[in-house]
């Protein structure tokens, strides 16, 4: 029998491993990777010290990719097979892009989610992503000398299920453990909250290249919630851009230009705004391809002029969230920015007067998401960081069911927090009926058609009765990740019928595999020998989490024999680790999982009495 | 074993069953609760832990946020009563309430109409102030008499009062 190592519960006597886990920004324009090191989250820069890294994947005929800058500036040579921010698609049918025609891809409608078609073949979006965070994912492990636990990979607040499933299956198929999705205010406030102790209600306003969000979020005691998130989609930093490039037009006498010439004087209008930031005047020159030269003086007010209704199209859903939230901008204590954008000096201004005070803008807003999610994500792994805070996230849109006469009924409201599960009982209407037809819709619209379609399944079997007399009871279950699941079945008669469905856009596990295969066909990289790797990384940290559980309480909780039943459990994966059975270790693996059930279960009620005598030594203080 | 889900909302945080709550301790106690029971917490742990915290986080939340409503707390009382509020078949309601809703709502759509923000202010004022003379009455009526009929029909003038309220924050949205 091995040695069994008692210790005080809460002291932890497993042997201090660091774990390597990174946070990850998928962002629209630019991704990027850190990781908490020495204490202190850090961005992981690439060879040439690069930490952005542009989220462009370029496509070649015999399958291979090129990402990032290299693929960027070269973007105009191959247009087609050069996919830009591809996380607007991500999650989308062909309906929901709305400026189709503009770009230059070409777009497959495909059930759930569009399809784009490259050189090499067909790409979903999740492929396209997968690319990114493969890069990302070889540069973490570059830098830091190992195989990665896992990722905390942040998502935009207003993400719907169908789009964070899909980051989801990117990740899966880029070969990463997401430890969690993170909303992206949320890791901004987490980077923010853990560097300053900050208790209270918090704004986080995010103004990247094409998107602004706006979220309050409430800290106490290491709570973090979100209690209201807002926005717009179509608001970004580009829309000040092409701003400065209209008024180029206009005071050149420009009309029609070649494609080379807008590229160009969207570039410099570009470079103006960032002169701007920093001097009260810039110098804008150009020459076009007629040879023509633009010589403009733009001063930081005729700027502010031409860009002050954009400025002020991002304090409306910033009062609607304020709404939400049921609070006043005087009682937020401080305002988080986040995104290049919000260095625009009258961006700041306008943040600092609507809120009365000025925003936090120590850290650099285009690394602030990445550093937080590395913050979270070294919590999850289970390297114990000195505060010992937890995080509480919600549901951004309300999730619900058509019913008859194509109206949405809500099943979990919008910001509940989760994870959350709700049951609501339906019956049939017509006598006889066996089969119920469920439509599973995401959005806050009244009629089904205004909403996002997630799902439809039927519950079949239903036993024949008079309308109305079924019972069908269906429920919704939100799990850490924000990610839905339903289910129905007819109570009434005692007959039950089950489903569990993934909603519709999300990929079955087969096609991820298909997805993985296809990835890896290309390069020189054994498909079994990455599959051994990964059910070790799982079977190891199986180990690591059964011994010090084993540490921690096994004594307390279980009897001799039980605890040699698991330790027996725990030896056979260790020695199945040491071989290069596939098999083996998965089937080990397994079987300590089935084992530790329920001693698993007896953890949690001893976490949960734990909680309750925690508070009842609190009542013994009044 | 399974979860012990037999405790109810207010055991699970040892609270006392009433409707006036304190509220500070409440949130104290789902927090530290869902400090020791969080997902987050087990994200490194076995499958079976993993499960079994979504479990219980989620049964705490739902308790949490039932009790943190007013409304829903005391509809939550009264279901431990053995009456059910929101029962469809109860639909009756007095003569002037309806007719003092039937008022409001022409204030509400007057203040759409002429896209009058002190208007909709004024209104919403009335209706909180309305919103919280019921809520007191509806705390006598639970924790003093045990009245729990006359409490289902304080219950439901809430939830009118509620939608109503919710409207006006819609109306805030279309003026804007």
């Amino acid at each position: 029998m091995a040695l069994l190592q008692i210790s005080e519960p809460g002291l932890s006597t497993a042997p201090h491993q660091h774990r390597l886990a990174v946070g990850i920004d998928l962002g629209t324009t630019n991704s990027l990777v850190a990781t908490v090191r020495n204490g202190v989250s850090v961005v992981l820069n690439d060879e040439k010290g690069h930490g952005l890294l542009p989220s462009v994947v370029r496509y070649f005929a015999d399958g291979t990719t090129s990402v990032g800058y290299g693929a960027q500036v070269q973007a105009a040579l191959d247009p087609h097979n050069t996919i830009t921010s591809v996380k607007r698609f991500m999650g989308r049918g062909i309906k929901d892009i709305p400026d189709l025609s503009i770009l230059p891809y070409q777009f497959i409608d495909a059930p759930g989610m569009v399809q784009l078609k490259t050189v090499a073949g067909v790409k979903s979006p999740v492929e396209v992503s997968a690319e990114i965070l493969k890069v990302l994912k070889l540069r973490a492990e570059a830098s830091l000398g190992g195989e990665l636990v896992g990722a905390v990979i942040t998502v935009p607040a207003y993400f719907d299920d169908a789009q964070r499933q899909a980051t989801k299956d990117a990740a899966k198929v880029a070969g990463l453990n997401v430890l969690r999705l993170l909303n992206e205010p949320t890791a901004a406030a987490i980077a923010y909250g853990l560097d300053n102790a900050s208790e209270g209600i918090y704004a986080v306003f995010d103004l990247g290249g094409g998107t602004f969000d706006i979220s309050i979020l409430k800290l106490t005691k290491g709570v973090f919630e979100v209690l209201a998130t807002n926005g717009d989609s179509a608001l970004g930093g580009d829309d000040f851009d092409r701003r400065v490039y209209c008024w180029m037009l206009e005071q050149a006498g420009l009309h029609t230009l070649s494609d080379h010439d807008k590229t160009l004087l969207m570039a410099r209008a570009r470079d103006a705004k960032e002169m701007l930031s920093e001097h009260p005047q810039t110098q804008i020159t150009a020459v076009l391809s007629s040879g023509e030269v633009i010589d403009l003086s733009l001063t930081e007010q005729a700027f502010n002029e031409m860009t002050d209704s954009l400025v002020k199209k991002t304090l409306t859903p910033t009062r609607k969230a304020l709404r939400d939230a049921g609070l006043q901008a005087s009682d937020v204590k401080g305002v988080v920015m986040v995104g290049g954008s919000t260095r625009v000096p009258r961006i700041q201004a306008a943040v600092g007067e609507f809120f009365g005070q000025s925003p936090l803008t120590n850290l650099d807003p285009d690394k602030v998401v990445a550093l937080g999610a590395a913050i979270q994500a070294n919590v999850l792994a289970g390297n114990k960081a000195d505060d010992d805070w937890l995080l509480l996230d919600v549901v951004p849109l309300s999730l619900g069911l058509e019913t008859m006469g194509g109206l949405t009924e809500k099943i979990i409201p919008r910001n509940a927090t989760i994870p959350t599960a709700r049951a609501q009982e339906f019956t049939t209407f017509k006598d006889g009926q066996t089969a119920m037809s469920i439509h599973v819709v995401q959005g806050e619209r009244e009629l089904v058609a205004d909403c996002r379609s997630l799902a439809r399944f039927e519950l079949r079997g239903i036993p024949p009765m008079v309308a109305g007399a079924a019972r069908i009871r269906v429920t919704f279950q939100v799990d850490a990740d924000g990610l839905l699941s339903v289910s129905a079945r007819e109570t009434g008669t005692g007959i039950e019928a089950h489903i569990a469905v993934k909603p519709s856009y999300g990929l079955t596990d087969d096609e991820v595999a298909g997805m993985l295969r296809d990835s890896y066909a290309h390069a020189q990289d054994d498909m079994t020998a990455r599959n051994l790797a990964e059910a070790r990384v799982d079977g190891q940290r199986l180990v690591e989490a059964a011994e010090a559980a084993l540490a921690e309480n096994g004594a307390l909780l279980m009897t001799a024999e039980e605890l040699q039943a698991i330790e027996k459990r725990v030896t056979d994966l260790k020695l199945a680790l040491q071989g290069a059975d596939l098999v083996a270790v998965k089937r080990a693996t397994e079987i300590l999982n089935k084992g530790t059930v329920e001693f698993a279960a007896r953890r949690m009620d001893q976490s949960v009495k734990k909680a309750l005598t925690g508070h009842k030594l609190d009542e013994l203080e009044f | 074993m399974t979860l012990d889900f037999s405790r109810n909302h207010f055991e699970l945080f040892a609270m006392p069953m009433t409707f006036a709550i304190d509220a500070e301790r409440l949130d104290q106690a789902y927090r530290g609760m869902q400090a020791e029971i969080h997902p987050d917490k087990f994200a490194h742990a076995g499958e079976a832990e993993q499960r079994l915290s979504m479990q219980w986080s989620t049964r705490v939340n739902e308790a949490y946020q039932t009790l943190r409503k007013p409304f829903d707390r005391a509809r939550y009382l009264l279901q431990l009563q053995g009456v059910d509020a929101m029962d469809a078949k109860n639909t009756s309601m007095p003569a002037d309430f309806l007719l003092q809703q039937m008022e409001w709502r022409e204030a509400l759509m007057d203040a759409v109409e002429n896209r009058d923000m002190t208007a909709l202010q004024g209104l919403e004022k009335e209706l909180q102030l309305q919103a919280k003379g019921l809520q007191s009455q509806l705390g006598h009526l639970l924790d003093e008499q045990k009245n729990f009929v006359e409490a289902g029909n304080v219950l439901r003038k809430v939830r009118f009062m509620d939608k109503l309220l919710q409207e006006v924050d819609a109306a805030y949205e279309e003026i804007e």
